[in-house]
């Protein structure tokens, strides 16, 4: 395959970067699109360029740190994470876009790497529970039923990758914080933390200068573990519970 | 509540609740025109005197103004309040563009402007007088919409609002739901089928005056 990138070359944060062409040739349809950015970047290294800077880690699907929008969708046009999209998804001869994601609350720190570590201070302020640590405990002690089990686990697949955030108009964070705050309060070993959890993640999810909900349902769409919709309202309904219970540390 | 984006989010959905219901109960009474003047007056003049004898001539007609009135500053301040926020947290956007969500989710700022801009005009002619055309007369409110339903632009205005109205409790009704923490998985789909049905009654039942009156069904 023969394709143009158009990529987002910024050489750090205060630069102001822009976009830059690239033509790539040899490209198979069986390789990543991550696989493809490296073939190009092998390239650059050899032409003394810059190769392009982009975050990777497990490749493989589930552990959040591949980003970028793809012709204007976060992880482009398939609904799974950038290092399982493939360049078969394109035809040859495609123009393709690839951006970084865009938020405040996510600022550039080169090209298409950006700094999501707002996420880890949500998490920080009621993503966990509190409890001594140690061995794991026995299975059947802390009895969970079955519907619960699987609404904690499809919250539990957020992998906190962001880009919720870079396709919401708002850029607003609340498929992630509500994942992240369903996954822990449906559950018997949540419950004690569970009106202090939604409201001290909430309240730093606003800290951090996301944007707020407009159920555009942009988040939705190209979350590539499908946190639905209406984990939103879950959340919602979690923090005006807490909130007429005056539930504060 | 209002210093958290879910809180103030939540003042709006049920301030917009509250003007919803008002919309309704004010939708069903304008319908009364088409019975004729008698009629119409005389639901008029009920509204001032409804609650009687334990309400004063007037009172409960103040206290849904006034109920409104603060339904409706809290409302748009928050819109406002929000807006400036959402816009604030995406400051850069995509080299690449993409087709938006539906028209009615993108149109609630511009809409509820529209809106604001309406209810304020719509006092000053229907309730005021003050920018009537063809002599306002108190007390005689159908004589009132005839008249103002005769000019070019009063239906224009009316119409094009009420079409607002439409998409904005399009997906208001909805979104209201949701930032309630009333939605869900099994409920959806019977939120949207309400959302649509109470945007169309209501837009209809309002569109209907200025048609009757163009029409000359109402004269
Ligand atoms: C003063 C004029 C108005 C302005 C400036 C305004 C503006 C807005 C805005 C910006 C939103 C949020 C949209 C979003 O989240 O995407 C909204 C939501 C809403 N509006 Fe209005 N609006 C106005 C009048 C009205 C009226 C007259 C009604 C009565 C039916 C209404 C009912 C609603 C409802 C039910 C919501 C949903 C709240 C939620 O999302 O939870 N609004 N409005
Ligand atoms: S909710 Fe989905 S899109 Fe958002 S961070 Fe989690 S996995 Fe990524
Ligand atoms: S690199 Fe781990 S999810 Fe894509």
């Amino acid at each position: 395959m023969r394709l143009t990138l158009r990529v987002w070359r910024q050489r750090n944060a205060a630069d102001e970067g822009a976009m830059s062409t690239y033509q790539v040739d040899g490209i198979s349809p069986d390789m990543s699109f991550l696989e493809m950015l490296d073939t190009l970047n092998e390239r650059l290294i050899l032409e003394g360029e810059d190769p392009i800077a982009f975050d990777h880690d497990c490749r493989e699907g589930i552990c959040g740190a591949c980003s970028l929008v793809i012709n204007g969708d976060a992880h482009g046009p398939e609904r799974t994470t950038t290092c399982q999209l493939h360049m078969r998804s394109f035809r040859d001869g495609d123009v393709i876009d690839v951006e970084p994601w865009r938020a405040a609350a996510f600022p550039v720190v080169k090209d298409l790497v950006v700094d999501r570590s707002a996420f880890d201070r949500i998490i920080q302020a009621g993503g966990y529970i509190t409890a001594p640590t140690g061995a794991a405990p026995e299975a059947h002690a802390t009895p969970v039923p079955k519907p619960d089990a699987d609404r904690a686990f499809e919250h539990a697949e957020c992998i906190g990758c962001g880009a919720c955030v870079a396709a919401c108009p708002n850029g607003a964070a609340m498929l992630f914080t509500s994942a992240k705050v369903n996954h822990l309060n449906v559950l018997p070993q949540g419950a004690p933390e569970r009106g202090t959890r939604v409201l001290d993640m909430v309240e730093r999810m606003d800290a951090e200068g996301f944007g707020g909900c407009t159920l555009a349902g942009e988040c939705a769409t190209v979350c590539p573990k499908g946190i639905p919709l209406s984990s939103i309202t879950d959340m919602n309904r979690e923090w005006l519970r807490a909130t007429a219970k005056g539930a504060r540390r | 509540m209002w210093d958290s984006t879910v809180g103030k989010k939540a003042v709006m959905a049920a301030s917009g609740l509250i003007m919803l219901l008002y919309l309704v109960a004010h939708m069903i009474g304008n319908l009364k025109v088409f019975f004729g003047p008698g009629e119409f007056n005389a639901y008029g003049h009920w509204i001032r005197t409804v609650g009687e004898p334990f309400m004063h001539y007037g009172w409960t007609l103040w206290i849904i103004r006034v109920v409104l009135v603060a339904a409706v500053v809290a409302h748009a301040t928050a819109a406002y309040q929000l807006s400036r926020r959402d816009i604030r947290a995406r400051p850069a956007k995509y080299v690449h563009k993409k087709r938006g969500s539906d028209y009615a989710t993108r149109t609630m700022r511009w809409g509820g402007v529209i809106l604001g801009l309406f209810i304020v005009w719509h006092i000053l002619d229907l309730t005021t007088g003050h920018v009537h055309t063809g002599g306002f007369q108190e007390g005689r409110p159908y004589q009132n919409v005839v008249d103002s339903f005769s000019t070019w632009y009063g239906n224009v205005i009316y119409i094009v609002a009420m079409l607002a109205l439409g998409l904005h409790i399009r997906h208001g009704f909805w979104s209201a739901a949701q930032t309630l923490g009333a939605g869900g998985r099994a409920r959806d789909r019977f939120l949207k089928a309400a959302a649509n049905l109470l945007a169309l009654l209501l837009t209809a039942g309002f569109v209907a005056v200025p048609v009757g009156v163009m029409t000359g069904v109402v004269s």
